[in-house]
């Protein structure tokens, strides 16, 4: 490991080996590659799906460029989320400043296209030549009668995580703002799906099947005037706890809504989030509609699964994901069809994350926090894994050093939640370990 | 249940852009660094611009690309990001024992002033024992241009740092711009078929675009070494592709740096070696222009097998004429790719209809009208163009064909008529990277693709369908 960064040893360790907990939520140590992004990435993820609302971009023309439509997340109607505004900065406005350009730049955009709210991301640049955005947007929700959200997400100001947070702030200004609206029984929010693939669609299919009621989605196939609700319903339910935890905490606070973390991730995880939302409304008819529903899709998931098993079984997975949470369902998913995590990894992870993963993995394993290429394909080299899991920026090392791969991530254009999505899962594994390309690259 | 955007006079004008047709300074200044040998570029800025740009490059090369960031954080903001830049700059040569680092500015590191170029200075003087790796610097911040502008301020920047004069040789200096993997690799057939004696630069054929690998490298094999970049200096004469390049009068960078210049101009002042600016050699014109220069320069014949290539090519333009001409198409991306791409179209009766960018030139225009002698005056040149415009226009106007990156593909699906894919970047298809644009076999596979897009087109749309063209 001698070519590894010195400062990062702490944020690797081998099960089995190393006792010391492991160090995590530090900033990336200059010079190093990182996989991670930064606050802005953070935000623009989490508010990206809100299909109706305008997103608009302030600063030099990068930052919007590159989130141009790159999320997964499917809209059931408008769709200008996955339009890429920006102001475009020029030389001049970073001199002069960028207030009134940003201001034309809104009111033209709301003009032409209505949207219900809008949310302006303040980029690096913004926060040094020191424009006064929430004034702007403050001027511009007086003067166009929809709430202008300010989004302070430079990109410096800290780490993806602080971009979570500032996104959870921007919702939690329109939660609570929709005052007549009653909730029916039994109804509840979704935190923390985005709708990939349209995940979030099977999801509350789930849940109406059970007679449970969904108020918002935050975010996926979000829109504006369902998040105004939000407060209304009993339940908050929780996923991906990275990007989410901080607003349903909020929210319990503030209209005393108790939440309940959930994964989407597997057969065991899925089953669980449906369980314990009956168990909370304290219905026997919901449980026993949940629990039908879990019987139905097992007989013809699990026979389908077994072929799959059969081939996979013993193989060796990598796993590199954004949030801990995820890779936490993903040992587990992985279980069941036979594969063994040889290392398990994150952006974002926290101490009791990793904790948790320690447990759940066998002697050997390795935990790794805020990895980078280097680090990862040593890994993968020395623990013989055949597969990956990861985001786009890691499957050509995994290609390259000739093992399968898997898109776990927000670009992923495959529905991996769920029942339906556990036999994604294990085709899209098959599909690329048992390949027989990687003949040729041994 | 999906809904389009809304349809939006193409007349409307926007302060915001929308769906940018360019991208930022320092994503191409990255890609022309890693085409010399062993360099590992480090972007001086947030974190997040380096990761997002490797993310859109890395969905292009289908490669690992390896782009280190000084990871600016709120104290590097305030009080300058010299200490980011030595830690970064200590971890890269800890890590990947680099023959050279880059150093390439943001926005966020120009706008509060850092002075790469010192940093620098003080690593070497604190580092003087050690053996360093040679040190290269771009400054690319994107609200003074385009990648565009970011690609040849490296080019140039590499060259002015490392070009030493000399007596003259008999070799050439090929400047290609930013082209193909596979561009690049043709080239160099190309160069070596004709027993020329080259220096290619940038020259990422092989960085961003490598075989298979026994085991991981930290920095990718290839790439134009710098005891090669020396030797520019001495060259009996350069070739550039290109004539916008970084000559914009938008951009503020030349107002601004009356220095600026790419590696080609700049070692035509400094070193007198004759520079021969043109366009790609896309096109029938436009690569008997090229051929003519080497043979002109070098005094050598153009090889048997092109003589071939080229005869095959014009053959093929009578083949399929008739089921071009006269069709509307959209051209779109860089500068010098849509001029190029506009006059090859030109030459084979396809009517280019619109010709947009999101470059800020200003000079579009007159360069498509000085290079397209059948249509240029009826061709709508556009500057600082973004995708929404382009498909609001075309919405209107209804042309029967796009050329250009994958990026307009929404459109092109949105008015149901084809697109052929080239330039960059090509998201949505496998091979993006191995395009092959240049000289008479890459126009052959656009000429290819152009006909065939029109003929599946008439196909498709036929009651019957037909079994021969
Ligand atoms: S700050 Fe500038 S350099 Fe960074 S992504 Fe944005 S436009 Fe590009
Ligand atoms: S670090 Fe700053 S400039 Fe770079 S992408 Fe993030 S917000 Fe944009």
């Amino acid at each position: 490991m001698d070519a590894f960064i010195n400062d990062r040893q702490n944020q690797i360790l081998t099960k089995g080996k190393d006792d010391a907990a492991i160090a995590c939520g530090k900033a990336s140590v200059a010079g190093s590659v990182s996989q991670r992004a930064c606050v802005f990435c953070g935000s623009r993820v989490v508010l990206y799906p809100i299909a109706d609302a305008l997103h608009l971009i302030h600063g030099p023309v990068g930052c919007a460029a590159y989130t141009w439509d790159i999320r997964g997340s499917l809209s059931s109607g408008p769709q200008i989320h996955r339009l890429s505004f920006t102001t475009d900065l020029k030389e001049k406005e970073v001199v002069f400043g960028g207030e009134e350009r940003l201001y034309k730049a809104l009111i033209s955009l709301i003009d032409t296209y209505k949207p219900k709210g809008a949310f302006v991301y303040a980029t690096c640049i913004v926060g040094v030549i020191g424009d006064d955005v929430e004034a702007v947007c403050r001027r511009v929700t007086r003067e166009k009668g929809i709430d202008v959200i300010a989004v302070m997400s430079e990109g410096f100001n800290g780490t993806k995580k602080d971009g979570y947070k500032i996104a959870c702030g921007a919702l939690s200004k329109l939660i609570g703002t929709d005052t007549t609206f009653k909730a029916p029984e039994y109804s509840l929010n979704i935190l923390g799906d985005f709708n990939l693939a349209g995940e979030l669609w099977m999801l509350a299919e789930y849940y109406k099947k059970m007679g449970v009621n969904l108020v918002a989605a935050m975010t996926g196939d979000g829109r504006v005037d369902d998040i105004r609700k939000a407060h209304t319903a009993q339940l908050n339910v929780v996923q991906c706890s990275g990007s989410m935890i901080g607003l349903a905490k909020e929210m319990k606070e503030k209209y005393g809504i108790p939440f309940m973390k959930v994964s989407y991730f597997g057969i065991e995880d899925m089953s669980d989030a449906l369980y314990e939302v009956a168990k909370f409304f304290k219905s026997d008819e919901m449980m026993e509609k949940a629990r039908a529903l879990v019987k139905e899709e097992l007989t013809t998931l699990l026979p389908a699964l077994t072929q799959y098993r059969q081939k996979l079984e013993g193989k060796k997975a990598a796993i590199y994901v954004g949030g801990a949470f995820k890779a936490i369902s993903l040992v587990k998913a992985l279980r069941l069809i036979g594969m063994k995590t040889v290392v398990v990894g994150s952006q974002t992870g926290n101490v009791d994350d990793y904790n948790l993963l320690k447990e759940m993995c066998d002697d050997g394993t390795i935990i790794v926090d805020d990895s980078n290429p280097n680090e990862l394909s040593e890994f993968v080299k020395q623990t013989g894994a055949n597969l990956f899991i990861g985001g786009v920026k890691e499957r050509p090392i995994a290609y390259k050093l000739g093992l399968g791969f898997c898109d776990h991530n927000h670009e992923r254009k495959e529905a991996l939640a769920g029942y339906e999505g556990m036999l994604n899962f294990a085709k899209e594994v098959y599909a690329s370990v048992c390949s027989p390309v990687w003949q040729f690259m041994k | 249940m999906f809904e389009n955007a809304p349809i939006i006079k193409s007349t409307k004008e926007f302060t915001a852009t929308r769906n940018a047709c360019k991208l930022c300074a320092p994503l191409g200044a990255s890609i022309a660094f890693k085409g010399i040998r062993g360099c590992v570029p480090i972007i001086h800025g947030g974190q997040g611009c380096a990761t997002y740009i490797r993310r859109y490059l890395i969905s292009h090369f289908k490669e690992p690309v390896d782009i280190a960031s000084s990871n600016f954080t709120e104290e590097a903001t305030v009080f300058g990001g010299g200490a980011n830049c030595h830690t970064a700059i200590k971890n890269v040569i800890g890590q990947y024992k680099p023959e050279v680092v880059a150093l390439t500015t943001t926005c966020l590191s120009e706008t509060i002033g850092d002075d790469v170029k010192m940093y620098i200075h003080e690593f070497q003087k604190d580092n003087q024992l050690n053996d360093l790796p040679r040190f290269v610097t771009a400054s690319t911040p994107s609200y003074q241009g385009s990648h565009m502008d970011g690609f040849h301020e490296a080019v140039a920047s590499a060259v002015k740092t490392f070009a030493k004069g000399g007596e003259k040789g008999t070799h050439l200096n090929i400047f290609p711009g930013f082209v193909s993997t596979e561009d690049l690799r043709q080239l160099k057939y190309l160069l070596n078929d004709f027993g020329i004696d080259y220096v290619l630069l940038p020259d990422y054929s092989e960085t961003l675009d490598n075989p298979i690998w026994e085991s991981y490298k930290r920095i990718p094999e290839g790439g134009t070494p710098v005891s090669k970049i020396e030797t520019c200096g001495t060259a009996a004469a350069s070739i550039e592709f290109g004539t916008i390049l970084n000559f914009g009068s938008l951009s503020g960078r030349v107002k601004n740096n009356k220095l600026s210049a790419t590696g080609a101009h700049y070692l035509e002042n400094e070193f007198g070696v004759k520079n021969y600016r043109m366009s790609m050699p896309i096109g029938v014109k436009n690569t008997d222009r090229f051929i003519k220069a080497l043979e002109e320069i070098t005094g050598k014949e153009m090889p048997a097998r092109y003589k071939g290539e080229r005869g095959r090519l014009i053959d093929s333009y009578a083949d399929g004429h008739k089921y071009i001409f006269g069709k509307k198409a959209v051209v779109y991306g860089e500068e010098d790719f849509v001029i190029a791409m506009t006059t090859f179209l030109d030459e084979i009766g396809v009517e280019v209809v619109l010709a947009a960018t999101g470059g800020e030139s200003g000079r579009l225009e007159e360069q498509i009208r000085e290079n397209c002698p059948e249509r240029g005056e009826q061709i709508l040149a556009k500057n600082m163009f973004d995708y929404e415009k382009i498909r609001e226009w075309s919405i209107e106007n209804k042309p029967d064909l796009f050329v250009g990156n994958s990026k307009a593909y929404y459109i092109a699906r949105e008015l149901n008529i084809p697109i052929v894919r080239c330039g960059f970047p090509i998201h949505d298809r496998i091979g993006g990277q191995r395009i092959k644009h240049l000289g008479y076999s890459g126009t052959q596979e656009l000429f290819d693709q152009v006909v065939n897009a029109m003929i599946q087109y008439k196909q498709d749309h036929s009651a019957v369908g037909y079994k021969y063209m």
